[in-house]
């Protein structure tokens, strides 16, 4: 199961492992990590799972589509490494990956 | 498991003697009792729902999990684990008979008392059902809880004839699902459009050609007054002509489930009539969600909504004025709805609007009608066009962003945005 470690604002992180397949806001709302609010459920609606990619990871994630790339930007203070946790799908290639939380979902 | 945050200082977070009793686990329910322990609450919360399984999110039951295309497990809102984290007593298959407010006391249906200092009611809302004979036989189905989407779901199947009674957001969501597994789909709608309580007749006549194109039949002005069928359904009668249906779906609208607080005496009016704080007329009683009429001040009037995005931030607002916080709840009322390959997000209420902006190009399938009142931006509705929706959500939102120019507006939320 790949691992995923979340760096909250304060700086703290929180490391949890899930199964492949699912998508990283799933993963993180199974886990209880706090800062991912998700409330549309994953449909690419809300833009409330938002998360800034680590920058190492940025390139080795698969892009965004069209309608992630523009929800984001809407988010709160985005940044090029910005993503919607719920449009990234699980795999063992992204096994370690860190995303850091921003301080607040809009 | 940590719980979810460091509990704050205040007096009431830290009354380890007191209950909070939450009648209703859905999303709004859920919410409350997370905000709760998020801000520090130390004494007993209780959650109580009337269903089998632990909150569930309910907007798949009409899409992706009626589609057969998630399991179970994906659809609870919260882990196991969340509940007994933040020592949340979740109760299912917990039915409230009755608020005894002179006692301060709920009693469930099997009896039992539970004490309560503040009660929050996020009872939700139930479907419409169609005053009719026959419109609680077997294979007329409604949809709201999971038990309703897989008894529909078993059915769903190549060559069905289905007929989707109601033309709003989840009779075309059953219907485009329907249409993809292959059902013989016809949507029977009481009004001379599709959506028309809830966008212009421009949004109705692009999803009734998008409906058309994946050979859902529409009907419009159909009354329906019966149905055909012994063990099996075999028709549906309208006023004009009989179709043959294998399968009916209704979803005519839900009504809010009020009898719990108007049997308290708690003043109801389309839903539990609470103020801008979440509070009814009794000041250690809230409600939140869909059961719930609010005064909205960005709307200027009251208000019931059954949103996703009503429930969670409601309930938020209402757990922390159940700490003793005076927070008012002002949000703009946002929702989206796919069907097919389209999907569409709104933003604002659109009743009274006297221009509509159009963005983008309804050939392509991506467009976006910005609607305006004497120039003041009153709601969006945005298909396949998410920018647009969460550009304008942001402007309604902060109404000294709004000008009647819409390019403007939207570069001043950027700049805003990148200050």
């Amino acid at each position: 199961m790949p691992k995923v470690i979340f760096v909250h604002s304060n700086a703290t992180t929180t490391t949890i492992e899930a199964a492949t397949g699912l998508t990283v806001m799933e993963a993180a709302r199974d886990n209880n990590v706090p800062g991912i609010k998700a409330e549309c459920g994953g449909e690419c609606s809300c833009s409330t799972c938002h998360c800034y990619v680590d920058a190492p990871w940025a390139a080795r994630l698969p892009p965004k589509r069209a309608d992630e790339a523009s929800l984001v930007e809407f988010a709160w203070e985005p940044k090029d490494t910005s993503r919607l946790a719920c449009q990234i799908r699980l795999t063992d290639a992204l096994d370690g990956l860190v995303l850091h939380i921003p301080e607040r979902q809009l | 498991m940590k719980p979810l945050l460091p509990p704050k200082r205040r007096s009431r977070r830290s009354a380890l003697r007191e209950t909070f009793v939450i009648v209703g686990a859905g999303q709004a329910g859920t919410q409350a009792a997370q905000t709760l322990r998020e801000h520090g609450f130390e004494g007993r919360v209780l959650l109580l729902g009337d269903e089998a399984q632990a909150p569930y999110q309910r907007p798949p039951l009409s899409k992706a999990f009626l589609a057969n295309g998630m399991s179970v497990d994906r659809l609870y809102l919260r882990p196991q684990s969340f509940y007994e984290a933040n020592d949340i007593h979740l109760q299912m298959h917990s039915p409230v008979d009755r608020i005894e407010r002179n006692a301060g006391r709920v009693v469930l249906s099997d009896g039992t008392r539970i004490g309560y200092d503040r009660l929050l009611l996020a009872t939700g809302s139930r479907p419409r059902v169609l005053d009719i004979a026959g419109a609680r036989g077997t294979g007329v189905h409604y949809l709201r809880t999971l038990q309703d989407s897989l008894s529909l779901r078993s059915k769903l199947a190549p060559g069905q004839r289905v007929a989707v009674v109601g033309g709003g957001y989840i009779g075309l969501e059953v219907a485009a699902t329907a249409a993809i597994a292959g059902a013989i789909v016809t949507v029977l709608e009481a009004e001379d459009r599709i959506m028309s309580r809830v966008t212009s007749a421009v949004v109705s006549d692009f999803f009734t050609a998008v409906h058309h194109r994946h050979g859902v039949a529409i009907e419009c002005n159909a009354r329906v007054v019966g149905f055909h069928g012994g063990e099996r359904l075999e028709a549906i009668v309208c006023d004009q002509r009989t179709l043959k249906a294998d399968i009916a779906v209704v979803g005519i609208g839900a009504q809010p489930s009020i009898e719990l607080a108007s049997a308290a005496g708690l003043p109801c009016d389309n839903g539990i009539a609470v103020d801008e704080y979440c509070r009814t007329a009794d000041p250690n009683i809230f409600a939140a969600g869909d059961c719930s009429n609010h005064y909205n001040a960005l709307l200027k009037r009251r208000i019931r909504l059954e949103s996703v995005q009503n429930a969670v931030d409601q309930a938020t607002v209402a757990a922390l004025n159940m700490l003793g916080d005076e927070c008012r709840y002002v949000e703009v009322p946002w929702f989206w709805s796919n069907q097919y390959e389209h999907k569409i997000q709104t933003a604002g209420s659109f009743s009274g609007f006297d221009h509509i902006e159009e963005r983008g190009n309804r050939d392509d399938g991506r467009f976006a009608l910005l609607y305006r009142k004497q120039g003041a931006l009153l709601a969006v509705d945005a298909v396949n066009m998410p920018g647009e929706y969460m550009s304008v959500r942001k402007q309604l939102k902060e109404p000294h962003l709004t000008r009647p120019d819409g390019i403007a507006s939207h570069a001043s939320a950027i700049q805003k945005q990148a200050a």
